[in-house]
């Protein structure tokens, strides 16, 4: 057994449960009277819903693929190799499950090792290679492409991506090494980094083709036999393959530097992976392919044995797995269907709800308000932002025109909500005014209507409390911006029943939310967590902490935005109301800022002024400030801070706002955009001993979002 | 309002290669409109003076119009082409004889002044869609003694029409068929046939089959070149005890696809396509479907007649090889001796297959080849039979034709 079989046989008993895939050789004769060829299909033999990915026993079996056609080659049997997937799938690279296993560092060296031993070889037989991407084509399923003569794309390929810095890793199978001194390194930045931490952006087939990555490109009704033919052509020599050649020069150093830049205004420096990947492209300048395998090798193990790729994979586990079946939610069966939705307000939040009920669910959307000119006004903005979907190709005029038919303003809430089978409101925060509201729609929508608030911290039972049917509230909790961010938090009542759930369920998929069950505990999840975070943040300032030490303090954790720069997005006045309903909750954990009021009551819309092109203290806002003389450093806020929030989800957890630490993080990633390499934060509160040290036990199980004990 | 009928041409053909049916052949998990969608996108690579949006019909025949062959498959495999919307598309069938009057009907449109251009053709995948897959025929048939029950077996009337012709022995069926493999052999040795053959890639993820994984499909499966008569004469006579059709001398269940381009003359001229035939005459005709391999001989009749040709003046045969006793008929009719040159020259459905809709369209793009090869001969003529007792000849004029010499 060759050295490289060994250690996949080892890697491949430490993965019991993989998913193999087979690499099938099938001979035949290209046209043209090229000569005979040797095509290598990878097929996990499942259709297109799972698609192919690479363990250790399938690289194995890739292995043996090579050494069959590496024979052939080497006896004249065959004038070339192909590689391509079953249909739709090239392969999506590695198999994460099989990662998540591995807990010593020697073992993550042999997967890098393992892939590189294979997939080399298909660049070192005696005959040219050639790579079809016929379907989705990710991480190392891109690699294996790459140590390939040629490559041929199809028109039709969806997805194509070099995910793995997205994840917390580098493309380590080749992809840091081989893409810039395929395509230069500028492009490489773009696709390795820029698009990876551009939430994972994918490439179509005729980006493919165009970025330089594939020779050529066919339409996919008949892609695989044009790109044999093509073959055949190149193998004549009927066609030349031409490449650009690469800038190894300046380019090459001013690319690194704008992956750096890309990646600091990303995670800044809080996530290795990105600077990893970017330090092998800067060394595959000298086009020393070896070492910069050696250098993936090094940089994969690594990572796998990095709290950050744990907590990634969580993570992205978190989103595509649990955020589509939410923990704790009815029986799917009790909703009940939506065929109406009443939309109470006419403001912008309401009009962005109606917005996105009316492009989602595609039934009547009625808008009500105080008065014709609100009314008129929500109407519009919905028509008007249905007119920019048109312009910009997302919908076709037919579209538009049902949408537009489908939404409209009226004053008169029998008129409006007499059929309706769900109502949102969506006006002004304050306990008597949403019950009013809710009475007065109780009075004239049918029986079986769902009542639901977008209230961000009122409590829902209680705003229920005076209804003849308060079974029917549900809280409905979005996120701005409504349209981008993806968390719905769904708000169980006291008298909250299954069958509303349920429909508050079936609605937010319908949605394409995130949908998370939340208790009606104050401020339910991701406020309570911003706002005793911020809070502490205000507190250190108002006790004397300079400004820039505070915001400083936070920047290891690679979160999207500052604290005060969150602030001024959320605005202030909001913050301000959130901070004092839930002192009012919690008055020994959460205080009233009498800096943030004072900023707020001077109208100010944010702490920072921009003149120069960064964000600067505004002189106004710091003649506001008054502050004490307790000097904190940036350690000494950041363990406050941290301590705070560990608290606060230790408590949160122990009243059951939300089932498990894991809602808490599905939360925070899908609805204030915390990093994968945070998991959240749990995670992270885990790995710094935080938890620990807080709340005397950790969120999770080792293993769950870090490496195996 | 006056009309003029205008001149109507073959510009190309292709196809696919044919496969055996069945779970080992090479199509087994290959879709039908896959097969015909890849044949009329090769004809659209070698035409590329055809702007598809001048496409007037897509016409495209199956037997079996169930699955992935219903649909309207003429629609269908229109758009899975890449087609423009704006070209429509519709499906026939005349069992075997449907690529065939896939052509017929458009050439009719085209002569009319409907179209200017069509796409003609046919599919059939007779591994996904066995002959008789959910056929009611009318009890009627039987109870009233419309048709004998053999004539719902193709076999069977095979059997029938020996039965009319005793002088069709077996030993000259046979005998006919080992020249049909002998003359395929030597049709592909010669690369007569491929260049008009579609590669179609092909999966397979049964080992029973052979290796497994996506490979490449370029020549036809059920070819049995070195076929000699005592390797027949073994052979079982599935369709009656000690009867006289087998599967050596009759063509085998098949899978594949066939597309054409029918235009007026002036549309090819004008748009620099190739004008490889001309339209000559086209007839149908009915027999006894007990005795369906008859029925080439009546339309053949109709044909010449209406072309105010007789036989003599045909200079190239393609006649479907459904049965090889069925070509005798049609030969001893004629007085055409069983190895006349002139029949056939590349072989036919003995060897290469017979994808029943599908095939009408092979018969012409190797007619149209032996045109070009022999600009001597003026007029062909295409004929199959048909089940249910049909017969279909389409006679075609050699535009490469240099005038007696």
């Amino acid at each position: 057994m060759s050295t490289t079989a060994e250690l996949l046989k080892g890697a491949a008993e430490l993965f019991p449960g993989e998913v193999v895939t087979s690499a099938h050789v099938r001979h035949f004769d290209l046209p043209l009277g090229a000569g005979r060829f040797a095509l290598i299909t990878l097929d996990n033999g499942h259709d297109h819903t799972k698609p192919t990915t690479l363990g250790p026993q399938s690289l194995a079996n890739i292995d043996a693929a090579i050494d069959q056609v590496e024979k052939e080659a080497a006896d004249g049997d065959i004038v070339g190799v192909g590689v391509t997937g079953k249909p739709f799938i090239f392969a999506v690279g590695a198999d994460l499950k099989g990662v998540e296993l591995l807990k010593r560092h020697e073992d993550a060296l042999a997967i890098g090792k393992g892939g590189h031993d294979v997939f080399k070889r298909l660049s070192r037989l005696a005959v040219p290679t050639f790579a079809y991407y016929n379907g989705a084509a990710m991480g190392g399923g891109v690699e294996i492409g790459l140590h390939c003569t040629y490559r041929t794309v199809s028109a039709a390929l969806p997805a194509f991506s070099l995910p793995e810095v997205f994840l917390g890793l580098v493309p380590g199978w080749g992809g840091c090494t081989l893409l810039p001194n395929l395509i230069g390194a500028d492009k490489a930045v773009s696709v390795i980094i820029e698009n990876s931490l551009n939430q994972n952006k994918q490439l179509k087939g005729k980006q493919v083709h165009e970025l330089g990555i594939a020779d050529a490109i066919f339409e996919g009704a008949d892609f695989l036999e044009q790109s044999l033919i093509w073959t055949a052509s190149v193998l004549k020599g009927e066609i030349a393959v031409e490449r650009p050649v690469i800038d190894r020069g300046e380019a090459w150093d001013q690319a690194v530097e704008r992956g750096r830049f890309i990646a600091d205004s990303k995670v800044h420096g809080a996530a290795p992976a990105a600077y990893r990947a970017l330090d092998i492209i800067a060394a595959a300048k000298n086009g020393d392919l070896q070492q910069g395998y050696e250098a993936e090798d090094r940089a994969l193990a690594d990572l796998i044995m990095g709290g950050e790729l744990r907590a990634g994979i969580y993570a992205f586990n978190l989103v595509q797995k649990r955020g589509k079946r939410p923990a704790g939610a009815p029986d799917k069966n009790l909703a009940r269907p939506v065929t109406k939705v009443g939309v109470v307000g006419a403001g912008l939040m309401a009009s962005q709800l109606a917005l996105l009920f009316l492009r989602r669910l595609e039934v009547p959307v009625v808008l009500t308000d105080i008065d014709q000119e609100r009314v008129d006004k929500g109407v519009g903005y919905v028509h008007a932002e249905i007119d920019k979907l048109l312009g910009k190709g997302r919908i076709n005029q037919d579209k538009a025109n049902r949408l537009k038919a489908l939404v409209t303003g009226v004053l008169d809430k029998a008129e409006g909500f007499a059929d309706a089978d769900f109502v949102i409101e969506a006006v002004f925060e304050e306990m008597g005014v949403k019950q009013q509201v809710f009475a007065e729609v109780e009075a004239v929508a049918p029986a079986h209507a769902i009542l639901a608030t977008n209230t961000s911290s009122l409590s829902v039972s209680e705003m229920a409390s005076k209804l003849r049917h308060p079974e029917r509230v549900v809280g409905f909790h979005f996120f701005n911006p409504v349209a981008i961010l993806p968390l719905l938090e769904i708000v169980r009542g006291e008298k909250t029943d299954d069958a509303s759930l349920a429909t508050a369920f079936a609605v937010a998929k319908k949605l394409k939310k995130t949908a998370v069950l939340v208790k009606d505990a104050p401020a339910f999840v991701v406020n309570r967590i911003l706002t005793r975070f911020m809070g502490e943040i205000q507190n250190v300032i108002d006790e004397g902490t300079p400004v820039d030490v505070a915001e400083k303090a936070v920047e290891p954790l690679g979160l999207p935005m500052s604290p005060l720069v969150l602030l001024e997005l959320v605005g202030p006045a909001i913050g301000l109301h959130v901070s004092e309903t839930l002192h009012k909750a919690f008055p020994d954990r959460f205080t009233v800022s009498p800096n943030l009021k004072a900023v707020v009551e001077a109208g100010k819309r944010g702490f920072y002024v921009y003149d120069s092109g960064k964000p600067e203290l505004d002189p106004e806002v710091a003649a506001l400030l008054k502050q004490g003389d307790t000097v904190l450093t940036e350690e000494q806020v950041r363990a406050r801070v941290l301590d705070a929030v560990a608290q606060e989800i230790g408590l949160m957890l122990d009243e059951g706002v939300v089932a498990e630490a894991q809602d808490i993080d599905l939360c925070l990633i899908t609805g204030a955009g915390w990093p994968f390499h945070l998991g959240g934060i749990t995670p992270y509160l885990d790995r710094e001993g935080v938890a620990e040290r807080v709340n005397g036990k950790r969120f999770l199980e080792p293993g769950v979002a870090s490496v195996p004990a | 309002m006056p009309r003029t009928v205008r001149d109507v041409v073959f510009v190309d053909g292709v196809r696919t290669p044919f496969g055996k049916a069945g779970p080992k052949g090479i199509y087994h998990e290959t879709r039908a409109d896959d097969l015909v969608v890849k044949a009329i996108r090769e004809l659209l690579r070698r035409n590329p003076g055809l702007d598809p949006k001048k496409i007037d019909e897509v016409a495209v025949a199956a037997t079996t119009q169930i699955g992935d062959q219903g649909l309207t498959i003429g629609r269908t495999a229109g758009i899975l082409a890449g087609l423009p919307t704006s070209v429509p598309g519709y499906s026939i069938d005349r069992m075997c004889a449907g690529a065939l009057t896939a052509v017929t009907t458009v050439a009719g449109s085209v002569a009319f002044g409907a179209y200017d251009v069509a796409i003609a053709g046919g599919v059939e995948h007779m591994g996904r869609h066995p002959m008789g897959e959910g056929v009611d025929p009318n009890p009627r048939f039987v109870s009233e003694k419309l048709v004998d029950e053999s004539a719902l077996f193709m076999g069977m009337t095979a059997e029938n029409l020996h039965d009319r012709y005793p002088q069709i022995t077996k030993l000259r069926a046979d005998e006919y068929a080992v020249r049909s493999q002998e003359k395929a052999a030597k049709a592909y040795a010669n690369g007569k046939i491929q260049a008009d053959l579609v590669p179609i890639s092909v999966r397979r993820t049964n080992p029973e089959g052979g290796e497994t994984g996506w490979g490449l499909v370029t020549a036809d499966e059920p070819m049995r070149p070195g076929t000699t008569l005592e390797n027949l004469a073994g052979l079982k006579t599935p369709f009656r005890v000690h009867g006289r059709v087998t599967a050596g001398n009759a063509a085998g269940l098949n899978d594949g696809a066939t597309a054409s381009i029918i235009a007026s003359e002036d549309f090819a001229r004008e748009n620099n396509l190739p004008v490889k035939m001309r339209l000559v005459s086209y007839a149908f005709a009915g027999v006894e479907p007990e005795v369906m391999g008859y029925g080439p001989i009546p339309a053949t009749e109709k044909a010449l007649a209406q072309a105010g040709l007789s036989i003599s003046d045909i200079g190239l045969f393609e006649i479907n090889e459904a049965f090889a006793v069925q070509v005798l008929a049609f030969l001893d009719h004629y007085g055409i001796a069983d190895d006349d040159e002139r029949v056939n020259q590349y072989g036919g459905a003995i060897a290469f297959g017979h994808p029943l809709a599908s095939s009408g369209v092979r018969l012409m793009t190797q007619l149209a080849r032996q045109f070009e090869e022999q600009p001597h001969v003026r007029y062909g003529l295409t004929t199959m039979c048909v089940g249910f007792g049909m017969g279909a000849t389409v006679i075609w004029e050699n535009p490469h034709f240099e005038g007696d010499k």
